[in-house]
């Protein structure tokens, strides 16, 4: 994902001289053909996020498209009080990226885990929060996130994600949930990289006899109502899946709009489990102690289809 | 009686001459008196600290137009400490940007006028805050923006001393360094107290001066209530761009200034004005119009 984000804010930079990437002393190796390419366009504001996001908003204040990059929590939530006051109440033009949402820097710990920013991001008004699951999505978004008026929050996984959609993502428009697997069984709704669990998820209960539909949300603020209205229509059980606490994220923003609309259905909610990560290992492992993998998102999706 | 006819009255029906920084800073402190008595609202000690820095940036060191409050063109003003935003609304108020009228709804329900500094709907206000540590940064990015566009325009900033408990403006200081920001001139309003003590009895500043200087930055210290020595700072300050460094103007100050009582006593950071204590400064205001 953070290859194709790069590849994609390539193409807008060469389109917009005034387009600016501010990053907090991170991106090594992700960056570089940017600031290789943009140097006029880039700023390295150091190892501060809370100027650094400042600075984005008095950088857009002068007519600037700004983005601003750092991991997890760090352009974040460190920065949460910047990006409420000195961006989103000023309608600042700033898009905050965040790289490593979820388990990507598993073995790091848990200041590296990021499993609250869709809930933080979200509650904030005025900004528009996108959470792609493979690059094509991400692809799709970027140029979409950077014509989104405003304060936007952008939550990236890690290099080397599979692409899950069978080729680019035409014509995507903000805030659209994207199908990938049709199903009549069980509807399992995906934010951020967490998407390739998902779908195989849905392989193994194809297995099993139980025909899921997949749908991915690369955002989740606003959210697709109309989508959330016809898949209640059509299912008794919603699973939603996030590498994120089940609190204020996908799993918040969905039972918040069915509720609202008198939907019939049931929502279970994957994700951590109000929990902080205490432990470390690779993502993986992670997504498997904390039962957010492609099996254990297959068994408790049997478990709640039996009850 | 209005208002605008209150505190005006001291001046007896003759023109008011509000391009005079002397003129504008006994407005702004008689306001400030005014909006806090009335809203029964705090900060009275810090908009009289700032009265003359902020009548000498509205009197011909800022590049601002009330008939184009936006206009391109113009001089940027961060107010850092935003709980003197009174200071800002009577500034604005008496140099055309909005009615004076109008000031009489500091605090009021649904008033524009908020106790910290806003921009929703105020003509003239350029960034808001209230949260102390925010408007260095803000600022530093408005000037990158005209740095790079290679823009004639300044950006003033003006912090508390107090504020500088706040880690991030140090953030803004080292990256204004860093990106050679000659076009931005911050102003520390520095009559050394905060919330509940002198600065020194609450995280020690000192050698504050020095503190900006090994940050990069030209520093000045001038009288900040004396406003030709502001002026002649300010002018200074201008006359470094192309120094390839940010500059900062220590102006010394003293918190409640203009009124005895209130003069460096830590109680009117908070306390409003109303009754004897109201009238007392009042009088003492008066005796002092220019």
């Amino acid at each position: 994902m953070r290859d194709a984000f790069t590849r994609a804010l390539m193409r807008e930079a060469a389109k917009d001289p005034r387009l600016t990437l501010v990053t907090g002393d991170l991106g090594f190796g992700v960056l570089k053909p940017f600031w290789e390419t943009y140097p006029e366009q880039f700023v390295n504001a150091g190892i501060a996020e809370q100027a650094m996001t400042g600075l984005a908003a008095g950088l857009a204040m002068t007519g600037r498209t700004v983005l601003t990059y750092s991991i997890g929590n760090f352009p974040t939530l460190r920065a949460i009080e910047q990006i409420r006051n000195d961006c989103a109440y000023h309608d600042a033009n700033v898009k905050v990226v965040c790289v490593g949402g979820g388990f990507v820097y598993g073995s790091l710990g848990m200041s590296h885990h990021a499993t609250e920013d869709m809930a933080i991001l979200r509650a904030l008004p005025g900004v528009t929060v996108f959470t792609p699951g493979d690059p094509h999505e991400v692809e799709a978004i970027v140029p979409v996130m950077l014509r989104t008026p405003g304060t936007c929050y952008l939550r990236l996984g890690r290099g080397g994600e599979p692409c899950l959609h069978p080729g680019p993502i035409a014509d995507y428009d903000a805030p659209r949930a994207l199908t990938l697997r049709e199903g009549k069984d069980v509807a399992l709704l995906s934010a951020g990289g967490i998407l390739t669990q998902t779908v195989a998820a849905a392989d193994l209960l194809a297995q099993k006899g139980v025909s899921a539909e997949v749908v991915s949300f690369p955002c989740i603020k606003p959210i697709d109502r109309e989508k959330l209205a016809e898949l209640a229509t059509r299912f008794r059980h919603i699973v939603t899946v996030e590498e994120h606490s089940i609190v204020g994220g996908l799993g918040g923003a969905v039972c918040e709009t069915l509720a609202e609309m008198g939907a019939g259905c049931r929502v279970h909610r994957i994700g951590m489990e109000d929990v902080y990560s205490c432990i470390v290992g690779t993502q993986q492992y992670l997504r498997e102690e904390y039962r957010m993998d492609m099996n254990a998102i297959c068994e408790r999706t049997l478990a709640w289809l039996a009850e | 009686m209005t208002y605008t006819e209150k505190t005006h009255a001291a001046f007896g029906g003759a023109p008011i001459n509000t391009g005079d920084p002397r003129v504008l800073a006994w407005l702004i402190r008689r306001h400030g008196l005014e909006m806090t008595h009335i809203s029964r609202g705090s900060h009275i000690g810090a908009i009289f600290s700032l009265a003359e820095i902020m009548a000498t940036l509205y009197t011909g060191v800022l590049n601002v137009n009330p008939a184009e409050p936006r206009m391109p063109s113009r001089d940027r003003l961060v107010l850092s400490k935003g709980h003197a935003g009174a200071a800002v609304y009577a500034a604005l108020a008496e140099r055309g940007f909005f009615p004076v009228e109008e000031l009489s709804s500091h605090y009021a329900n649904g008033s524009r006028l908020s106790g910290h500094v806003s921009h929703k709907g105020v003509p003239g206000v350029e960034f808001s805050t209230g949260s102390l540590g925010h408007g260095l940064a803000v600022a530093a990015g408005m000037a990158l923006g005209g740095l790079k566009d290679k823009a004639d325009w300044r950006v003033y900033c003006i912090l508390g001393d107090g504020e500088c408990d706040e880690g991030s403006v140090w953030e803004a200081a080292l990256q204004a360094h860093q990106y050679q920001l000659d076009n931005l001139i911050a102003v520390v309003d520095h009559n050394r107290m905060q919330s509940l003590d002198f600065c020194e009895n609450t995280i020690a500043l000192e050698p504050f001066t020095d503190k900006w200087a090994a940050f990069g930055w030209n520093v000045m210290q001038v009288d900040g209530h004396d406003v030709t020595a502001l002026q002649a700072a300010f002018e200074k300050a201008k006359a470094n761009r192309g120094t390839g460094k940010p500059t900062v103007i220590i102006a010394e100050t003293t918190k409640g200034k203009g009124v005895s009582f209130m003069e460096n006593d830590i109680l009117w950071h908070y306390r409003t004005p109303q009754g004897e204590e109201y009238e007392a400064a009042l009088k003492e205001l008066e005796a002092q119009r220019p």
